[in-house]
């Protein structure tokens, strides 16, 4: 039983964004990067696997330029067997990136598909989604629990009436949420050996994938400055500030 | 409880990746392939990355940095702003100031040949090129204890654990016990006050013959300005307001690449009044009208703090002791004459890497004291430069900024540093405090959030984050002393001079000391300052910190 867990190097979640000046983007020269926090939940959710006997063989896959390969370091060293780095410099959005996770998982012959629900930078929460239908796979997204038998996955999702489980015939996608698991800290040595573990460089092209930019970003700009707050003395104070701003 | 601990050995180990600690392990590389040999090196850092730690000027001057990488240039280091033109004011109130004479500048204080730099940035490039050399380093994870054998010996450091609860019990399902990095020679290169350096100093008494070590804290901010107000390469340096002779330091306003502006003030930590708060001198100091023409239409994006060790020559204790080496800030290197202790640092990590790659060709096993980087050391231009600078800090002490400026201005510019005496400065900064009771208050004015801004904006542009179930990392050898004490004596200087909040007195009838140990930007000042040196700063779960970019 083969998976593959993708995983996304994002500006850490520690980082306090701050959007360009010109307003086409945000800066990231000098920024801290590091794996999207639900995509290590994913990787993390593998290695359990793994440790149960349930899996056999994971493969880390990443898409992005050359410092990627960072992350795939991150990912062998939480214990993925091997990695694949598609090395595409630039910006790549969410459809040109399923159509190459989704030839990944056909030439690697995957059972289960593992990666985050979303990424925290985008926040497009799309690319699972659309490796499932481009693959014509079932899907399951948001996994708070996820169970695999023989030849079938139950994932457990939440949802705003309480628990809703879906049983999936595999080779199946599954995006993963918050409240899966904590992902381990990772341990020196470990991150010793993962410097020789296997990771292969492959390109759009190999896969027959050609980028497409079916998305412009108009622009990019940070959130208004919350106005400074007004202390008031009595309750017949708030009320009538409360009225005079048409809230009550 | 004994836990079983995974080893790994090396040749060489280096705590902390800055530029003391990577310049060491390139030349240690260097040495190897010039001599066809192998040298393993590894390099620790708290810091969840390379440079997240880092916070520098900077003014860089690049002579150790010639000498790494002479073709530093092709090999793309961050060295982009030369610096054009130096401005060096006295500040003498919020409203007025007086620009030097070029011709009264102390030589040391001129730039030219110098680059307005990221230090932070520059660590990254360096860990690139150490890594690209087969150098392993490995960020997150924090020296935590000294392995000390029983013939007294270094043998390198135990990593800290993590997963351990705020109860100091470990967490179930997390618990990852720190591993042994044993190696021959050791270097420790952890900046200013750092904690194992703290604790060489006191067990080989390394600081036995020399003065006491003197320290500042340096605060910075980094602010997107107008580019129309902006001249890249100029570099503001400022003594006087809002500072004093009593409580002196100085201040510096870069120009930067990208329309940037690199903003700071240093304060002397042998300030005297206790109601002094770092912090809000800083922010008061961007209210006059020279930062204010800068940064007026800009936006703020950074702020950090760390202490700087300024005693320089006088205090340099003994670099060595069995099985490894002080280098850098850990050794206190920095030139305060010209506020620049990078290539300094860097150069005494070169030199140490020498002597311990030379030793380990010549079959040494290792634990014994590197004496050829003593040697080589007070043969070099470091320690001329040094020397040169000896009395700078003493005199400022001394005789104030202006009879001590002067001082220096002659001393510099006619003599040379070689002016034939040496000033003393005996005084350790954590005893210089004046009783609250006789001392001034200090009404600072309310931020204005356009160029004065409240510390907890302020630690949260640091973007410093610390896994919140984790025992305190502040540890308190008597719990009492600061409410029973420093309370009384010196109304509890803590809560203002650390830069990030850490230190409050809440409670109205009852007092309590609170230490919020999540804000902590790793600046030590408060293991400096404590007049009763009751606090000890000890690393943190590994990664916790700031995460500074560009600084």
């Amino acid at each position: 039983m083969k998976a593959l867990v993708s995983v996304k190097r994002v500006v850490d979640y520690n980082v306090r964004i701050q959007v360009k000046p010109d307003g086409s983007g945000v800066v990231t020269d000098g920024v801290k990067f590091s794996m999207n926090p639900f995509d290590e939940i994913a990787m993390e959710e593998a290695v359990r696997l793994k440790e149960k006997g349930k899996i056999t063989e994971i493969i880390a896959v990443t898409i992005g330029g050359a410092k990627c390969e960072e992350t795939l370091r991150t990912a062998l060293a939480f214990g993925a067997d091997r990695a694949v780095h598609v090395k595409e410099e630039g910006d790549i959005q969410p459809l040109t990136a399923a159509k190459a996770l989704a030839a990944v998982f056909k030439k690697e012959g995957a059972n289960l598909f593992l990666l985050g629900k979303q990424a925290i930078d985008d926040d497009a929460n799309q690319t699972g989604q659309m490796v499932a239908a481009l693959l014509d796979l079932p899907q399951a997204t948001f996994a708070s629990k996820v169970e695999l038998e023989a030849a079938k996955v139950t994932v457990t999702r939440e949802v705003d009436a309480g628990l809703e489980t879906l049983e999936l015939d595999l080779p199946a996608i599954v995006t993963t949420d918050l409240r899966l698991n904590e992902p381990r800290y990772l341990k020196l040595p470990d991150i010793m050996k993962a410097k020789k573990k296997p990771l292969e460089a492959i390109s759009f092209e190999s896969l027959g994938v050609t980028a497409a930019a079916g998305l412009k970003t108009a622009k990019v700009s940070a959130p208004p400055k919350r106005s400074k707050g007004v202390m008031v003395k009595t309750v017949d104070e708030l009320v009538s500030a409360l009225k005079a701003k048409g809230l009550v | 409880m004994t836990v079983e601990r995974d080893v790994m050995e090396y040749d060489v180990l280096v705590v902390g990746a800055g530029p003391a600690g990577l310049a060491a392990a390139c030349r240690l590389k260097q040495k190897a392939s010039e001599a066809g040999k192998e040298i393993s090196v590894c390099v620790v850092e708290k810091g969840s990355e390379i440079g997240a730690h880092i916070l520098s000027g900077a003014v860089f001057e690049p002579r150790a940095l010639n000498e790494l990488f002479p073709n530093w240039k092709e090999l793309g280091a961050p060295l982009n702003t030369p610096v054009t033109r130096d401005d060096v004011y006295l500040f003498r109130s919020e409203t007025a100031a007086t620009k030097l004479p070029n011709a009264f500048v102390p030589k040391t204080m001129h730039n030219e040949g110098n680059y307005i730099i990221s230090l932070g940035n520059l660590c990254r490039w360096l860990g690139q090129q150490a890594e690209g050399l087969g150098v392993e380093i490995y960020p997150g994870f924090a020296a935590q204890e000294i392995l000390i054998d029983e013939h007294n010996v270094v043998r390198g450091v135990q990593i800290g654990d993590m997963g351990v609860g705020h109860d100091g019990k470990p967490k179930e399902g997390f618990y990852t016990p720190g591993i042994e990095l044993r190696a021959k020679y050791t270097l420790f290169a952890e900046g200013c006050r750092g904690h194992l350096g703290k604790r060489l100093l006191a067990r080989y008494n390394l600081a036995k013959d020399a003065d006491p070590q003197h320290y500042a804290i340096g605060l910075k901010e980094i602010w997107d300005i107008d580019p129309a107000k902006h001249q890249p390469g100029l570099v503001v340096h400022g003594a006087g307001w809002p500072l004093d002779d009593a409580n002196p330091g100085g201040s510096f306003l870069y120009h930067a690449e990208n329309n940037q502006v690199f903003v700071g003030l240093i304060v002397d930590l042998s300030y005297t009044n206790p109601y002094l708060s770092p912090f809000d001198e800083f922010q008061r100091f961007k209210t006059h009208s020279i930062c204010k023409q800068y940064l007026e239409g800009g936006k703020r994006v950074s702020y950090g703090a760390r202490a700087i060790c300024k005693g320089g020559y006088n205090s340099l204790p003994k670099m060595v002791f069995p099985g490894g080496a002080l280098i850098g800030c850990d050794l206190g290197t920095m030139n305060f004459s010209k506020i620049k202790g990078n290539h300094t640092a860097m150069k005494s990590g070169m030199l140490a890497a020498e002597a311990a790659a030379e030793a380990l060709f010549n079959g040494s096993e290792g634990g014994d004291e590197l004496n050829a980087y003593v040697e080589t050391f007070k043969a070099s231009w470091l320690y001329d430069e040094l020397y040169r600078s000896r009395n700078f800090g003493p005199a400022i002490h001394k005789y104030g900024t202006f009879f001590g400026g002067a001082f220096n201005y002659l001393d510099q510019n006619w003599f040379g540093g070689k002016i034939p005496l040496t000033l003393h400065d005996r005084i350790p900064d954590h005893t210089t405090l004046k009783l609250a009771a006789d001392a001034k208050k200090i009404e600072y004015p309310k931020a204005d959030s356009k160029f004065s801004f409240d510390k907890l904006s302020s630690v949260f542009i640091s973007s410093t984050n610390h896994e919140e179930d984790q025992p305190v990392h502040l540890k308190l050898t008597d719990p009492s002393i600061p409410i029973a004490k420093n309370l009384p004596m010196y109304s509890e200087p803590a809560q203002r001079y650390c830069p990030a909040g850490v230190y409050e007195v809440i409670g109205d009838a009852e007092k309590k000391f609170q230490i919020n140990a999540q804000n902590c930007v790793h600046c030590k000042t408060c293991d400096i300052k404590d007049p009763a040196q009751n606090i000890t700063w000890i690393a943190p779960e590994g990664s916790g910190g700031p995460n500074y970019s560009n600084m």
